[in-house]
């Protein structure tokens, strides 16, 4: 074995300095270069831009770094209410839609990952086929119409409160992470269910825990599809609807300041370029932090369950 | 060799029926004595019960006339009218075609790239340049529809935008606006999708070639394998069954994509090719423009979900005969 080692370690360095390989690695590094310029370009285009002076901005000379650095941008976002109201929302639909979200999900992920619990396969049935069918746009309109939660924060909150797809991972993880032998020691001891769920599966589940949270969030924070069907109070609007109308439609009626509305012309484009960076930042500013658990997430996810 | 790293497999099986060997008497023991867990299960059940089954349920209006004043219940049955006057209208043939050449082009030009990826970026040797890569490949994952198509709007605008910049500085002249064609449409959702999707599109790849016994690389590299053909006899293989499933999705879900980006990236120049089961469906139903004939539109929604079904089965079935990868 160690005689083979060596000679594999040998060979190695061989393989480094061969000529198909060496035009391997420079096409590699090359070619994963470029891609990371292209998709990096984009967001340091618009975050430059929105930190650039209007003038420059419509005359068209940034290329990469600000130009005539200035804040006006921001200055006119943050002069708008609806850019308040936006973000006051969607902060409250993520961490109460994200809370509800996690409950619900644990709430049926760990009965479901028992080994014997009676009616099992008929329940994760019923959950799975909603994977696959569903009733669609008018249907669902329908529903919110009739529970009279139309145009109410339970319009945002409730549909999409589960997704049976995290359910899946979650009860994958419990399955794998939480022990038989465990529960077994513990029944022995008469811990009840309930009590185990919160005393055992809990502590051991922050990982998983923590990336369907991020998920969720992360979910919240970028819908607008609800919003826009059931919503039509603007003081309940989250910010990604006000982001559609300004972005998308043009649209600056709904924000429309009298002070600004002179300069409106010339800082429109500016301000788009600010309203992207003011809406995006707060998730770019948690990813470094989270992105381990990102990537966790998607191999928990991934193994065969 | 390989570990599978598909997406969670859903099991469609019921338990096998152990019932029939104990008694009745046992089995109400043993829900008795699991009660607690039968109650965390409630509140998940009534939720999935009212927020997917009975919209499921209300797709019987797909079968009756309508009317909000009479009710689900009250309104009369039409039978399959409703499905006849989509399929006999001039736009449904055009739909349906708009929806799934939009699709299989997503495929045919997404769904390779991720794995291409996953294979370069894990052939790499500097821990450094991968790590920052790959974190910068995922960014754009998180960027929301609405902003994502914010962005592609201000950096493609053939005036004031990085493209209309370039054009002018290379011909002395603005290029002729993108978003404008009808053409241009399915190339501008395509791609941008690609660019914000192919580096978290290849983190189910690299997670899966992560498990990759390194042994086979040594025992090759003896045997005198360059990195390419590495590559194609050892990494492929083992994500030979993640791209399995991961393609019966994709092929799944042709009939389903999404209604959030088409429907933002929709102006009545590019409507030809841009207009989509699922926009048509909210045009029809809920738009203000539109003549809220919910019956109709949920016909239309209701024919699309079915042939999802459909294509999920049919590609499920392909992979169970072909590999032994399947989704259930």
């Amino acid at each position: 074995m160690k005689h083979l080692m060596s000679v594999s370690t040998g060979k190695n360095k061989k393989n480094k300095t061969s000529g198909g390989d060496r035009f391997f690695y420079f096409f590699t590094y090359l070619l994963t270069g470029f891609l990371t310029v292209i998709v990096l370009y984009p967001i340091v285009y618009v975050v430059s831009t929105s930190f650039s002076s209007p003038e420059a901005v419509t005359r068209g000379e940034v290329w990469l770094w600000p130009v005539d650095f200035s804040l006006e941008g921001y200055t006119a976002v943050l002069k708008y209410r609806d850019v308040w109201i936006g973000y006051r929302n969607t902060i409250f639909y993520t961490i109460v839609g994200t809370l509800m979200n996690i409950a619900l999900t644990l709430a049926c992920a760990y009965p479901l990952s028992r080994k014997r619990l009676h009616g099992k396969g008929p329940i994760m049935f019923l959950f799975t086929f909603t994977m696959l069918f569903g009733g669609g746009m008018i249907p669902n309109y329908i529903l919110i119409k009739n529970l009279k939660i139309m145009n109410t924060v339970w319009a945002m909150l409730l549909p999409g409160c589960m997704s049976v797809y995290n359910m899946i991972v979650a009860r994958t993880f419990i399955q794998r992470n939480i022990p038989d032998e465990l529960l077994e020691a513990a029944k022995m001891d008469g811990c009840s269910d309930t009590r185990f769920f919160f005393r055992i599966v809990l502590p051991l589940s922050k990982a998983m825990i923590a990336v369907l949270a991020l998920w969720y969030a992360v979910g919240h924070w970028n819908a607008y599809f609800n919003a826009f069907l059931y919503l039509s109070d603007k003081e309940l609007f989250p910010l990604q609807l006000f982001l559609k109308n300004v972005l998308v439609q043009n649209d600056f009626a709904t924000m429309i300041d009298p002070d600004l509305a002179e300069q409106m012309t010339e800082l429109r484009n500016l301000i788009k370029y600010a309203l992207i960076v003011v809406s995006t930042a707060p998730l770019f500013a948690f990813y470094p932090l989270v992105q381990k658990h990102f990537v966790k997430g998607v191999m928990i996810g991934s193994v065969k369950g | 060799m390989c570990r599978n790293a598909g997406l969670p497999v859903i099991s469609l099986k019921y338990g096998k029926g152990n019932m029939r060997k104990k008694n009745l008497k046992k089995v109400k023991m043993e829900i008795w004595r699991d009660r607690e867990l039968y109650l965390f299960l409630l509140l998940p059940v009534i939720y999935i019960i009212i927020f997917a089954y009975v919209p499921m349920g209300g797709l019987v209006i797909a079968f009756k006339d309508y009317s909000v004043r009479k009710g689900i219940f009250g309104s009369d049955w039409v039978g399959l009218q409703n499905f006849a006057r989509f399929f006999e209208s001039y736009q449904s043939g055009r739909i349906i075609k708009n929806t799934i050449i939009l699709s299989l082009y997503e495929i045919v030009a997404g769904f390779p790239i991720p794995i291409c990826f996953a294979l370069m970026i894990n052939s790499l040797k500097g821990k450094r340049f991968k790590k920052f890569s790959q974190s910068i490949v995922n960014l754009p994952h998180f960027i929301s529809t609405t902003v994502m198509v914010g962005i592609l709007f201000q950096l493609l605008n053939s005036r004031t935008g990085l493209y209309g910049m370039i054009g002018e500085a290379l011909t002395g002249n603005y290029p002729s606006d993108l978003f404008a064609s009808a053409e241009g449409f399915r190339h501008l959702y395509v791609w941008s999708g690609i660019w914000q999707g192919f580096g978290w599109g290849s983190v189910i790849y690299t997670a899966a070639l992560s498990g990759v016994d390194p042994e086979y690389h040594e025992a090759a590299q003896i045997d005198g394998a360059t990195r390419f053909q590495r590559i194609l006899h050892i990494d492929l293989p083992c994500l030979i069954p993640t791209i399995v499933i991961n393609l019966i999705l994709r092929m799944g879900s042709v009939m389903s994509i999404g209604f959030e980006k088409v429907y933002l990236m929709q102006n009545g120049l590019n409507l030809s090719t841009s207009n989509i089961i699922s926009t048509y469906v909210y045009e029809v139903g809920l738009s203000a423009t539109g003549t809220s004939d919910f019956s109709f539109a949920t016909a239309v929604g209701m024919f699309n979900s079915c042939v999802n079904l459909l294509l999920i089965i049919i590609a499920n079935g392909i992979a169970r005969k072909v590999g032994d990868t399947s989704l259930w």
